[in-house]
């Protein structure tokens, strides 16, 4: 394995899918908490419109998509917040549309030759050091920006009337994360693709959702399991010889299988809490 | 008579949404330390009067002022609001234990930036045994009873250090005894924290038995006063448009002496 790790092209897949891991995997603590998982579908297709754009402009196609998923999810959000659609109607409309600006914009440029498929697909190993430092920079941002107003978030997660009540900036706060969303979404392009990055976004917070009993454990198993499965996926892609996003996604899939079946057999052989609980004492 | 100046004013509101009017010519004060029950057919606009309290409705017309402020420019910890919805539809398996749960009521008062520090962890403690939920801290708020989740959440609400409350149909859901027991807990609250309640409610006995005050709408105000002036079926009548024979002399008679 340190044969592998010599090579520079590893060094940087290995970091990359771990910032990507991390990124996926504290994100998507919140996309499964707030059922935010189809706006994470609309955010990773309509990547691909940025995309076509920073081709026929000539600009880092990556930058490109950052901003555009950015207005596309802000566009989502406001549509549905102020009532003019439903949220799903709103996602479905934005992110056909811009798949489909970014076939036609493709089309027009004649840039086929651009690697296309390494967008849809990911490709982990042609992550450059310019590509790396715009990964730790967008993975420093969200995750900072997540961690100084993570009790915010949850709140809003768990109930978004009583948290505005309480005078929290929620419509602010959802579109940060819908900011955060859109830059993750982008970072993860690279290792998994926009057609596979929503399994980094859900599958490991699910994962964590089985097993763990507190927000804490979940958000610690969301990240570690996206981490391990970026990590376990990309030397399992490089001995086989098969994509590197793809083995990220169905090694996340089987630890998510595993989760599963840990989880019925707990609740099976546990005792129902409900009949043996202390129940709240009689007030005086 | 009190003559402290007034938590609540609401003067000449009148809300509409989308277009079609909900709350006209609303009128009243609340005073530090009353207890004023909300009533009325559904529809009403009850649920909209406390949004216009809570800030979260701006009404077309008229004033509301709460301490003092609008409700959008209310401040934080002895100025805000605490409120205890209707029973929140909330995933059951939200990983989020009652002592999380009542830690979000510091969200506000620590201010965004901030991790909470062991004097909040201290407040959220004393907040659940306060509320007769102690033993309850570690257990996951979905395996809660509904009205042990109802305490977790008026709780939550006590742990912002707030001198008012608002309770939106609080009870709905709860068996009679479990009912029984938070009304008999907010009235011990109300003593020990000096604390003003609002609360919005079906349960006309329940609430007439606890309130100083009933307010029933439908639009409008129909009647405003004590409990034992409003709970008349002539009252209830026109805002209802039934009759309610139960509210019977015995009733009121029972209900006579205050607390």
């Amino acid at each position: 394995m340190t044969d592998v790790l010599s090579y520079g092209f590893m060094q940087r897949a290995l970091v990359a899918g771990i910032l990507v891991g991390l990124l996926c995997g504290v994100l998507g603590f919140f996309v499964v908490l707030k059922r935010l998982s189809f706006i994470g579908v609309g955010i990773s297709h309509s990547a691909f419109g940025g995309i076509a754009i920073g081709v026929l402009l000539g600009v880092e196609p990556l930058i490109a998509a950052a901003a555009f998923s950015t207005l596309v999810a802000w566009a989502i959000g406001w549509l549905s917040r102020k009532g003019h659609l439903h949220e799903d109607t709103a996602i479905g409309i934005l992110f056909s549309s811009a798949m489909a600006l970014g076939v036609a914009l493709i089309s027009l440029s004649n840039a086929y030759q651009v690697d296309l498929f390494g967008y849809l697909f990911g490709n982990i190993l042609a992550v450059s050091p310019r590509d790396l430092v715009m990964l730790a920079a967008i993975a420093f941002l969200v995750l900072g920006a997540v961690a100084m107003m993570f009790k915010e978030l949850l709140f809003i997660a768990f109930d978004e009337e009583v948290a505005r009540a309480n005078g929290l900036p929620v419509t602010p706060l959802y579109f940060l994360l819908l900011t955060g969303l859109a830059l993750t979404v982008v970072a993860a392009i690279r290792v998994v693709g926009l057609i596979l990055v929503e399994a980094l976004l859900v599958i490991p917070a699910a994962i964590g959702y089985q097993l763990a009993q507190g927000y804490r454990g979940m958000l610690c198993m969301s990240a570690a399991s996206a981490v391990l499965s970026a990590v376990v996926g990309l030397f399992v892609s490089y001995y086989f010889n098969v994509a590197a996003g793809a083995t990220i996604v169905l090694v996340l899939t089987l630890l998510f299988f595993l989760a599963l079946a840990a989880a019925r057999n707990r609740r099976r052989s546990a005792v129902n809490p409900m009949v043996v609980s202390q129940r709240a004492r009689a007030l005086p | 008579m009190t003559h402290a100046a007034p938590i609540v004013e609401v003067r000449d509101v009148a809300v509409d949404l989308a277009g079609h009017p909900v709350l006209w010519d609303i009128d009243f004060t609340v005073t530090p330390g009353q207890f004023v029950g909300i009533i009325g057919p559904n529809g009403a606009g009850k649920t909209t009067l406390l949004r216009v309290l809570l800030g979260l409705v701006a009404p077309q017309r008229g004033t509301v002022r709460v301490f003092g402020r609008a409700p959008s420019q209310l401040g934080r910890g002895a100025h805000q609001i605490g409120y205890v919805p209707q029973r929140p539809e909330f995933d059951p398996r939200f990983p989020v234990s009652v002592r999380d749960v009542v830690m979000m009521g510091r969200a506000c008062c620590l201010g965004l930036f901030r991790f909470p520090r062991r004097e909040d962890w201290q407040k959220v403690d004393a907040s659940i045994r306060q509320v007769g939920l102690a033993g309850f801290e570690s257990r996951r708020i979905g395996e809660l009873s509904g009205g042990e989740q109802q305490r977790a959440f008026l709780a939550r609400a006590l742990c912002s250090e707030t001198r008012l409350l608002l309770l939106d149909e609080a009870t709905t859901g709860l068996d009679l005894p479990a009912e029984h027991e938070l009304y008999a807990l907010l009235q011990r609250l109300r003593r020990d924290f000096d604390l003003t309640i609002i609360a919005v409610s079906h349960d006309l006995l329940e609430l007439g038995a606890h309130a100083d005050e009933l307010m029933c709408i439908n639009g409008t105000t129909h009647i405003h006063g004590n409990p034992q002036t409003v709970l008349h079926s002539h009252q209830l009548r026109e805002a209802y448009r039934c009759e309610f024979d139960f509210l019977s002399d015995e009733w009121r008679e029972s209900t006579e002496h205050p607390r």
